[in-house]
């Protein structure tokens, strides 16, 4: 194997057909996802915006394998999804992390579990990953040493090693400080330049989607359902503080609260 | 070096009023021997051998029985903490043998095995099992969910997530676990050596017996002393440097 194989990024086609997905809590049935239709095309920057409680997240642990449909189903380059895999890497909003390892062995292991790579090729493919997202020098720092910025960077090196055809985050940023956050902006949007990753996010922070996503496609609560969806064709890379991308988040955020409003006991605030 | 210069004055002192209440003459030289006579008695042992071949044999007694314990209790914590049948059943027997004073056992193993080797096995296997499956099965229940959520989308099966995801992430618990189940183990050997004369070997536990027989008072403190500085060993020499990892990888507690 040489490096420039082992890097080589193709991105995947995702087809979410019909899915819905019910859940029991306390005896009685309740809906979170209803008749979902997707596409996400390759090299696509999805955003999934909604506010808690519409189901964008148990739609991402579906697309990720983790959680099964009740109805529906998802297919990736046409191939029906049936369980987790590597093609498909999940980044949680808490880092998930393994703290018995050090920043390197928790890249690794994903690599680890990997066919075909010797031990060298391994450490070669973690060091690059990890000099992507800035980390290079702590590679062996302990977890816990590691501001929730740099852990978030680990993470996000953990999820890329493997080299899967589409990321899925679920709110990786939620936990972080502004300052920081708007760090990651910058080097995720030049890290799915880079790196050609078909990119499904979800968030609940609607100008985080607007200066990540191409696409922000607007759920609403109870049950979740797709409202609308928004194309944002600003250049990367994109300024959360400009003008431009302000003007899009402020439109989408009214669609956001009128949807929210037809829904009795739900609550929208923009961040 | 200051801390342990500060813990050697304290020492020294406190040898000094023992000394000091000896030359009292408060209490016969009987029950309270002079510090002097307690060393005399540990050079003596220690010349004449008896004092380290006791050493062995107790440690040799408490090792085997610890590792047959831990070796037995670690899979079947994770065994309890997996499946439902397991924590009904198994896991039900340990919570409640756990709480019996590992001493309870003694009677029971001189019955069963007699004055043998056997008993003594028993009674220290008795002693760590139970707590060492308490805690890896609390250990278990306490790694977050999200590590073998990751683990799985990393490709992981259910075996490698859990020999290298459950069981590194539940280590802090299991090491705590081992930690008690080596105290229980310890006190219930020793428990054990006192009630159960053997001919195959005297330990440690025997010594003190013959001591109180003899009524030979500086055997018996000499004795005690030599088991409290094992016990002590064994914290800074295993279990310490353990949980110094721990808290250094984890960032746990003081590091």
């Amino acid at each position: 194997m040489s490096l420039q194989d082992e890097l080589r990024s193709v991105p995947a086609k995702l087809l979410i057909e019909g899915v819905s997905k019910d859940f029991t809590a306390r005896g009685k049935v309740v809906r979170a996802l209803d008749q979902i239709s997707l596409q996400v095309n390759e090299g696509d920057f999805v955003c999934l915006v909604g506010p808690s409680g519409c189901g964008k997240s148990t739609l991402l642990n579906i697309i990720a394998g983790l959680e099964k449909p009740t109805e529906g189903r998802t297919l990736m380059d046409g191939k029906e999804v049936t369980g987790p895999g590597r093609d498909r890497m999940v980044m949680f909003q808490e880092s998930a992390l393994f703290p018995w390892l050090d920043v390197m062995g928790n890249v690794l292991f994903g690599l680890k579990l990997k066919p075909n790579l010797t031990p060298s090729d391994r450490r070669e493919v973690a060091q690059y990953y990890l000099k992507l997202v800035g980390l290079d020098e702590f590679a062996h720092s302990n977890i816990h040493e590691l501001s929730g910025g740099m852990k978030q960077r680990a993470a996000l090196a953990r999820s890329l090693a493997p080299n899967p055809r589409v990321l899925l985050m679920d709110e990786p940023f939620a936990a972080l400080d502004a300052l920081t956050r708007e760090q990651l902006y910058g080097d995720i949007q030049r890290i799915w330049a880079q790196r050609k990753k078909t990119i499904v996010f979800v968030t609940h922070n609607v100008r985080e989607a607007v200066c990540l996503g191409d696409r922000v496609v607007l759920f609403s609560p109870h049950p979740g359902r797709i409202r609308e969806e928004f194309h944002i064709d600003l250049p990367h890379p994109r300024d959360i503080n400009s003008v431009e991308l302000a003007s899009h988040s402020s439109r989408i955020t009214r669609a956001l609260r009128g949807y929210t409003a037809e829904t009795p006991g739900a609550e929208y605030g923009a961040e | 070096m200051k801390r342990v210069l500060s813990s050697l004055i304290f020492f020294a002192l406190l040898i000094l009023a023992w000394h000091l209440v000896v030359l009292s003459k408060h209490w016969s030289v009987v029950l309270l021997p002079d510090p002097a006579s307690v060393w005399e008695y540990l050079k003596g042992a220690a010349a004449d051998g008896t004092l380290a071949e006791a050493t062995l044999i107790t440690l040799r007694r408490l090792l085997v029985g610890y590792l047959i314990g831990a070796v037995l209790g670690i899979p079947i914590g994770l065994l309890t903490a997996r499946f439902q049948l397991a924590e009904d059943t198994v896991g039900v027997l340990a919570l409640g043998l756990q709480t019996l004073p590992s001493v309870c056992w003694v009677p029971l193993a001189m019955l069963w095995f007699g004055q043998t080797e056997g008993a003594m096995l028993f009674v220290v296997v008795m002693g760590t099992l139970w707590s060492v499956i308490i805690s890896t099965d609390n250990g278990v229940r306490n790694v977050p969910p999200i590590y073998a959520r990751a683990a799985r989308t990393m490709g992981a099966k259910q075996f490698y997530t859990w020999t290298r995801v459950i069981l590194p992430a539940s280590l802090p618990f299991i090491v705590s676990g081992m930690k008690q189940g080596w105290a229980f183990a310890w006190r219930s050997l020793m428990a054990a050596e006192i009630f159960v004369t053997i001919l195959t070997g005297f330990g440690l536990g025997q010594l003190l017996h013959f001591g109180r027989e003899l009524n030979a008072m500086d055997q018996v403190i000499g004795i005690m002393f030599a088991i409290v500085v094992i016990g002590l060993l064994a914290d800074k020499i295993f279990f310490s440097p353990a949980e110094r990892f721990l808290h250094r990888r984890w960032g746990t507690g003081r590091s």
